[in-house]
C-alpha cells in the first residue's frame, strides 16, 4: 500500500484544531506550553466559542500564545494578567475570558493580582503553567523551585534560610470563596493530557455558566531551564514535582463557598 | 442650559463620566480623589446606564483593568492621585504602546514620596514628559474650575478615541475639593456592543469572527526595525495632536509686558494676580495652557515678540518653565523666562505673584526696555 492510500479522510483519526494557527511554535522541543496550547485550541474549537473568546497572554515564554490560538488577545505586563481579565470580564459579561499565566508571572509579580481576582471571584479561566523556573529569562529562581533545586540564582540549591520556602499557590488559591474549581494537573503523558484537558472543559463550562474562577495548575517541565533531555525531564517531573506539587482537584464546588474541600 | 448644580470638582468627575456613556471605572481610594469612586458607588450607575465601577486591590490592578477593558473597544477610565499615578506608571507605558484610548485623573497632591494631601502641580514633568518607560506621550488637559471638570471628562474620551492614545485630567486637590456651580452635561447613551463594532471593534479584543484575523492588542515586537517603524507612528501622532488639538486662554494679553504663565489652580491665583498689578499700572497678562501636551508653543513664540518676559507660576521648584524657555528658545527668541512657585501643598497668593514679578524683572520695569537672557 502507497502512502496516497493512507491518506484519506476516513482513515484520519486525529487532525489539528482548526483553532490553532499554522504558526511554528517557538517553544523548546519537549516543553509543555504547545501540549497546552493545544488542549485550549481544540475545547474552544469543540465547545463552538471561538468568536466570544478573548484570551490574555502572560509575560515569559508563553507571551507568545497569541501566534498559536487563533483568537482575540490581549498580552498583560508582567503578572497583570487577571487585572487584565477583571477589566475584559466585568465589561463584556457575555465573552470567555481566560489568562494563560507561568509561575514566575502568576505566582511572583502577580501574587497580588492573582488572589485578589480570585477572591472576587472574577468570571474567568485561568491555566496556570508551573515549572518550578523562570524560563524565558533564562532559569532563574522561582517562587514554585523546589528546596534544594538548582537554577541560575540558587547554582548550589534554593537554601529556605536564604531564598525562602516553595509556595503552592493553588492551595493558597483553593481557600478563596471566589473559586469554584481550582485542581492541579500536568501533561508528561496521553493519561494525564486527557484528564488535563478533562479539567481545562470543566473550567471553561464553569465560566460560561458564570460560576466564579476556575484555576487550572499545570505542573510542568523546563527542560532547557532544567538542563535535561525531554524525557530526563519528565521523569524529574515526576519523581521530585510531583510529591511536592500532588496532582488532582482541591476545590470542586461553587463560588462562595469558604474553604476548600480538602 | 444644562441642569445646573453646586458640586465638588470630584463629584463633577464622576457625574460626567456616567452622563457622557463611560462603560468602565477602576480604582483605588487615595486622598484628595476618593470622592470620585464614592460619588460613583452612590450614584449606583449600573442600574442606570450599566456602567462598571470596581474598586481594584491596588493601582496596578486598577490601571490594568483599565487596559483590559479598553483593548475590548470600551469607554473606561481610572482616578487617583500623585502617589498612585506613580504606580500606574507601567500600566500607562503599556497603554499607550497597545495604542488604546482611556481616560486617567489625577488630582495632584504634594511629593515626592508620601508627601501631604494639599493641591501641588509637581507632576507636570512626569505627565506631559512620559512618566513611564518608552517615548510616548499623554493628551494632558488642565482644568482651572469645576466647570471644566466636568467639560473634560467627555472631552478627554473624545481626543483619546480620536488618536488612540491615553488622555489624562490634570488637576489638583484644591479643584478636587471646592465647590463651584456646574452647568452638567446631558446625558448620552453608552456604545451598543454594535457601536463598539464599529467605532473601536476593528483593533479591539470584540471576538474573533472568521471573517477576519484575529486581534492582538500588544505593545511587544521582537524585530527592532518593526518596532522603530511603531515608535515613528506615534511621533507622528503626537505632532498630530500639536498641531490639532492644542487649546489654551489668553487673558489681556494683548497690550501685555509680562506674561503670566500658569494653569489649573495656580492660573486662578494669577487672574487676581493680573488685576493687582494692572491696578499698580503695570501692563500683565495670563497665558493659561489648557492642553499641557500639546503645550501652546506657539501662542508662547508669539507673545515673545512683545513681552518683556515670562514668568512661570507654577505649585512645583519650576517644571513647566522648561516647556516655555523651550519654545522661546525654538523661535529663536530669547525673552526671559523666571519662575515663582511654592510647594509642599501650599497655593501662592494673589499678591506674592505680583511681588515676585516686580522683583524678578525690576531691572525691565525700571529701565522700560527689554532685556535678554
Amino acid at each position: 500500500m502507497e502512502l496516497k492510500d493512507i491518506i484519506k479522510p476516513e482513515n484520519l483519526v486525529y487532525d489539528k484544531s482548526q483553532v490553532q494557527t499554522d504558526t511554528i511554535m517557538h517553544y523548546c522541543p519537549g516543553c509543555s506550553h504547545g501540549v497546552v496550547h493545544k488542549v485550549i485550541a481544540e475545547l474552544i474549537g469543540e465547545l463552538g466559542i471561538q468568536e466570544r473568546t478573548v484570551g490574555i497572554a502572560p509575560v515569559g515564554c508563553a507571551v507568545f500564545a497569541y501566534n498559536y490560538i487563533d483568537v482575540d488577545w490581549q498580552e498583560a505586563a508582567h503578572g497583570r494578567a487577571p487585572a487584565v481579565a477583571t477589566g475584559v470580564a466585568r465589561l463584556n459579561p457575555d465573552k470567555f475570558v481566560f489568562t494563560y499565566q507561568g509561575d514566575g508571572d502568576l505566582a511572583s509579580i502577580g501574587s497580588g493580582e492573582i488572589m485578589h481576582a480570585c477572591n472576587r471571584g472574577e468570571n474567568i479561566l485561568v491555566v496556570f503553567i508551573n515549572n518550578g523556573i523562570y524560563g524565558m529569562t533564562g532559569g532563574q529562581m522561582a517562587p514554585t523551585t523546589l528546596d534544594g533545586m538548582v537554577t541560575s540564582t540558587t547554582p548550589f540549591g534554593r537554601n529556605a534560610d536564604l531564598n525562602g520556602y516553595p509556595m503552592k499557590i493553588t492551595e493558597l488559591i483553593a481557600q478563596l470563596p471566589g473559586t469554584s474549581y481550582v485542581t492541579r494537573q500536568a501533561v508528561h503523558n496521553a493519561a494525564s493530557v486527557r484528564k488535563c484537558k478533562r479539567a481545562i472543559k470543566k473550567g471553561i463550562q464553569n465560566v460560561l455558566a458564570k460560576k466564579g474562577t476556575s484555576f487550572i495548575e499545570v505542573v510542568s517541565t523546563c527542560n532547557s531551564g532544567w538542563k535535561m533531555t525531554p524525557v530526563a525531564a519528565n521523569k524529574w517531573m515526576e519523581d521530585n514535582m510531583f510529591p511536592f506539587y500532588p496532582l488532582g482537584d482541591l476545590k470542586d464546588g461553587v463560588k462562595g463557598e469558604p474553604v476548600s474541600k480538602n | 442650559m444644562g441642569e445646573l448644580r453646586l458640586m465638588k470638582g470630584n463629584e463633577v468627575l464622576a457625574e460626567a463620566a456616567i452622563r457622557c456613556g463611560c462603560d468602565g471605572y477602576f480604582g483605588y481610594p487615595i486622598t484628595p480623589q476618593s470622592e470620585v469612586m464614592e460619588t460613583l458607588m452612590a450614584r449606583q450607575p449600573w442600574n442606570e446606564t450599566g456602567m462598571t465601577v470596581l474598586q481594584a486591590e491596588s493601582e496596578v490592578a486598577s490601571i490594568n483593568m483599565v487596559y483590559g477593558a479598553a483593548g475590548s473597544g470600551k469607554k473606561v477610565m481610572t482616578s487617583s492621585s500623585s502617589p498612585g499615578i506613580s504606580l500606574m506608571a507601567e500600566g500607562i507605558s503599556y497603554i499607550a504602546g497597545a495604542e488604546l484610548p482611556c481616560l486617567i485623573i489625577n488630582v495632584q497632591r504634594g511629593g515626592p514620596g508620601l508627601g501631604t494631601i494639599q493641591p501641588s502641580q509637581a507632576d507636570y514633568f512626569q505627565s506631559v514628559k512620559g512618566g513611564g518607560h518608552g517615548d510616548y506621550k499623554m493628551i494632558v488637559l488642565a482644568p482651572a474650575s469645576v466647570q471644566e471638570m466636568n467639560d473634560f471628562v467627555d472631552l478627554g474620551f473624545e481626543l483619546a478615541f480620536k488618536y488612540r492614545n491615553p488622555a489624562m485630567i490634570l488637576t489638583d486637590g484644591a479643584i478636587g475639593q471646592m465647590m463651584e456651580r456646574v452647568e452638567l452635561a446631558d446625558f448620552k447613551p453608552r456604545w451598543t456592543d454594535e457601536e463598539v463594532k464599529t467605532k473601536s471593534g476593528a483593533w479591539a479584543t470584540v471576538g474573533k469572527t472568521t471573517d477576519r484575523e484575529r486581534n492582538v492588542v500588544t505593545s511587544l515586537e521582537m524585530d527592532s526595525a518593526k518596532m522603530e517603524a511603531n515608535n515613528l507612528r506615534f511621533q507622528q501622532k503626537y505632532k498630530q495632536m500639536e498641531e490639532e488639538d492644542c487649546r489654551y486662554e489668553e487673558i489681556r494679553c494683548d497690550d501685555a509686558e509680562y506674561i503670566l504663565v500658569a494653569f489649573g489652580t495656580s492660573s486662578r491665583v494669577c487672574q487676581k494676580s493680573v488685576e493687582i498689578a494692572r491696578a499698580k499700572g503695570l501692563k500683565v497678562g495670563l497665558l493659561r495652557p489648557i492642553t499641557l501636551f500639546p503645550f501652546p508653543k506657539k501662542a508662547i513664540n508669539r507673545l515673545a515678540e512683545k513681552a518683556k518676559g515670562f514668568l512661570s507660576v507654577e505649585m512645583s521648584a519650576g517644571q513647566m518653565i522648561e516647556d516655555i524657555k523651550l519654545a522661546v528658545y525654538e523661535a529663536g527668541k530669547n525673552t526671559r523666562v523666571e519662575h515663582f512657585g511654592r510647594m509642599g501643598g501650599i497655593i501662592p497668593a494673589p499678591g506674592e505673584v505680583v511681588e515676585a514679578l516686580e522683583e524678578k524683572f525690576s531691572w525691565e520695569i525700571s529701565y522700560g526696555v527689554k532685556r535678554y537672557y
